[in-house]
């Protein structure tokens, strides 16, 4: 008994001697960044040292946090101005919300060599509000069908670059070979604003739907909102994977990767995994086409752009911008091409990159990527005019929990234990109680 | 007594308790093997148990991206810190409620319980502006403060528990001796209840350890624990088991160490109670 009491007073001694130990004093102005875990900001974290050797006075220090934890951690620190970040990612989701409540610092001051205008302008839109920069993106995507080549050759089928959704449902009945674990598409069905609803959301404009009328209505109980649930759900139970219904992205780059889909519809940036021989056994056997449409004018693709921003009430916005204007920059991406290769920039950003033959050379998606973003309209999303900003969501505060909450009717209803018409009278029911509550109808 | 212990009932029960126990290890160990894989390999089906590529890339990589030895020291100094101070207030807390109870001590308890059956999220926006008033965000006194609040009511009904199974007539013959309050507790309380603080130290350092509310919600930098560290690690877009389980891998490693030292303890505590 003795050697325990010594050895739990050990402890205590020690840590009590480590609590005395107190943070390192920094005499310059450091930046703490707020961001994603993905490859291209973690490569961004790699290069720091770069824009610190040109600005010896200017210290940056990383936080790095998967995105949902970063979205709550980043969100309560500016609605109570904590000020625990100097530079914030943020989606193009959060930008006109929290440029519209003064919540961000307008980046008019980024140099005179930064040429804004230089930005892809479907990105530059989804950014800014009243025509007033309030971040700066980072990279941006959308998102597009990836196809395998060797399947649709084999059953004679030839994939056009603007497909229909009939086209698309064809392919997929026709290419299914469950006995030998070949599914004709694969789509996303885990519930969640991000999610599945990124999906059907975007989805649904090309089949005319929209989420609310101009009069903030919802819209659930409509037609069209109808046949886009009707066409997905059966499209699924007859082509898709089992368990679709808890399929995310990585799951289903997972399942496509490993030889598993005939078809696959989702965001531009799973095209460098796809097409990465380390990672995909399909590799050499992947092509692309824009998201389908109806015929309406409308595909279903989205649109999203990870952006560096600068919350408002910050004590270090010349350093910030200073930043933001380096790693935004046409020179940071003949940096990273210069270190690791053009194939590894960070996509959807500049018009300029889509002009460079030494990036269309190694990144055989460039043209549909660009396309992709092209056709998508944050300001005019789907077929019939709405109130709000946003193709595969609206851009209103409220959306995340009202979109995670539909998510979860529409994921079952994929599931099975729920009906088409029943998910869609809930969604409407939550959606319109939610809205009066927010006071947007009455 | 009389029960007779065969050899086939003593293989039956060692089998048992070995594949129980394996049951529960297997989560852990499968984190610790996927640390080893490739991220492809990782995320495979059907996924391979021991005929993989090993690799340690992944602690590579980890390695590299972040500073470990802080994160493990920041964890280190706020559940220790947090439990030290908990232990402090809870047992001449617990030791009053034990052995001079009033008619008021039940309600007392239950009402420091009932402060745990609030969501953590549901103070998160007062607390985070009396943190930012006080200066406290980011700061490791601040996290040893609430996760302290946090653990106290387990800590004083798990203490309570236990003196409760003291007799009171031990403590009043060494008040016929002339012991004073403090010396009763030192030398009477102390060493009988053991046991019992052992397992609810440890118990506490693991909650104070795993807490990732509030450590994730106030924490940005330099007191970031390894919560955090982990947090960084995961991506709705793009593969990252095998990352991820080596940064988790990492961060079970202190406290699985210390739980492996305090084992006996721990186990007595929790089966024994305070009187041998």
């Amino acid at each position: 008994m003795k050697t325990i009491f010594t050895r739990t007073s050990m402890l205590a001694v020690l840590m009590g001697a480590a609590a005395l130990t107190a943070a390192p004093a920094l005499a310059e102005t450091t930046l703490t960044i707020a961001t994603v875990n993905n490859g291209d900001m973690i490569r961004m974290q790699g290069l720091t040292g770069e824009f610190t050797k040109a600005n010896p006075d200017i210290a940056v220090k990383w936080v790095t946090l998967e995105e949902n934890v970063l979205r709550q951690r980043v969100t309560t620190d500016i609605a109570t101005k904590g000020g625990q970040f100097d530079i914030l990612t943020i989606g193009t989701y959060e930008v006109p919300i929290w440029a519209k409540k003064n919540w961000l610092v307008p980046l008019d001051k980024l140099g005179a060599d930064y040429d804004a205008g230089d930005i892809l302008p479907k990105i530059k839109d989804a950014v800014s509000v009243d025509g007033k920069l309030y971040a700066a993106p980072f990279y941006g995507e959308s998102s597009m069908v990836m196809y395998r080549t060797d399947l649709f050759d084999k059953a004679g089928l030839k994939m056009p670059e603007s497909p229909t959704w009939d086209f698309v449902i064809n392919a997929a009945k026709k290419l299914t070979d469950k006995p030998g674990g070949v599914f004709g598409i694969c789509l996303r069905g885990k519930a969640g604003w991000g999610e599945n609803m990124a999906f059907l959301t975007a989805m649904s404009n090309s089949f005319g739907a929209r989420w609310f009328d101009e009069k903030w209505q919802p819209q659930f109980n409509t037609p069209e909102w109808k046949t886009t649930l009707t066409t997905y759900v059966e499209l699924m139970k007859e082509a898709g994977p089992p368990g679709a219904s808890s399929n995310g992205f990585n799951e289903n780059l997972a399942l496509f990767n490993s030889g598993k889909c005939a078809m696959w519809i989702d965001a531009t940036v799973a095209a460098s995994f796809v097409t990465n021989p380390k990672e995909s056994k399909v590799a050499d056997k992947v092509g692309f086409a824009l998201a389908p449409n109806t015929g309406l004018g409308k595909n279903a693709n989205w649109l999203w752009a990870w952006s560096l921003a600068v919350p408002a009430g910050s004590q270090k916005v010349e350093a910030a911008e200073k930043f933001i204007a380096w790693a935004t920059s046409k020179d940071y991406l003949k940096l990273v091409a210069s270190k690791d290769g053009w194939a590894n920039v960070p996509p959807g950003t500049r018009t300029s990159l889509y002009k460079n033959e030494e990036y269309l050379k190694v990144a055989p998606f460039a043209k549909l990527t660009l396309a992709s973003i092209d056709a998508a309209d944050p300001n005019k999303p789907t077929v019939k005019p709405v109130p709000y900003v946003g193709v595969q969501y609206a851009a209103i505060p409220e959306f995340q929990g009202i979109g995670t909450a539909v998510g979860q009717q529409f994921s079952a209803a994929l599931a099975g234990s729920m009906t088409v018409d029943a998910a869609l009278a809930a969604a409407q029911s939550s959606t319109e109680r939610e809205m009066k509550r927010a006071g947007y109808i009455k | 007594m009389a029960r007779k212990v065969t050899g086939r009932h003593v293989a039956i029960s060692t089998v048992a308790a070995w594949l129980a126990g394996f049951v529960i290890f297997f989560p852990i160990l499968w984190m610790v093997l996927a640390s080893f894989k490739t991220e492809l390999e990782a995320f495979a089906t059907p996924p391979s148990f021991l005929f993989f590529h090993w690799t340690t890339e992944n602690y590579v990589t980890v390695q590299e991206r972040s500073d470990y030895l802080h994160h493990a020291l920041n964890s280190l100094i706020i559940a220790g810190g947090s439990t030290l101070i908990a232990m402090l207030i809870a047992i001449p807390a617990a030791w009053s409620m034990a052995f001079s109870p009033t008619k008021r001590t039940k309600d007392i308890l239950l009402w420091m319980l009932s402060t745990k059956m609030m969501p953590p999220v549901g103070v998160l926006v007062p607390i985070y502006l009396i943190y930012k008033n006080m200066g406290l965000l980011d700061t490791r006194s601040g996290l040893v403060f609430i996760l302290c609040l946090g653990n106290l009511p387990i800590v004083i009904w798990m203490l309570f528990t236990y003196f409760k199974e003291i007799p009171k007539d031990i403590l009043e013959a060494a008040r016929m001796d002339g012991a004073t309050i403090g010396r009763e507790l030192i030398y009477v309380l102390t060493p009988m209840a053991i046991p019992g603080l052992a397992s609810t130290m440890l118990l506490n350092l693991i909650l104070a350890w795993n807490e990732a509310f509030w450590t994730l919600n106030l924490s940005t930098l330099n007191a970031a624990p390894l919560t955090t560290f982990i947090a960084s690690y995961s991506s709705p877009e793009g593969l990252f088991w095998a990352r991820l389980s080596a940064a988790s891998t990492l961060a079970i490693a202190p406290i699985l160490i210390i739980g492996w030292f305090s084992q006996k303890q721990l186990v007595r505590g929790l089966t024994f109670g305070a009187v041998k």
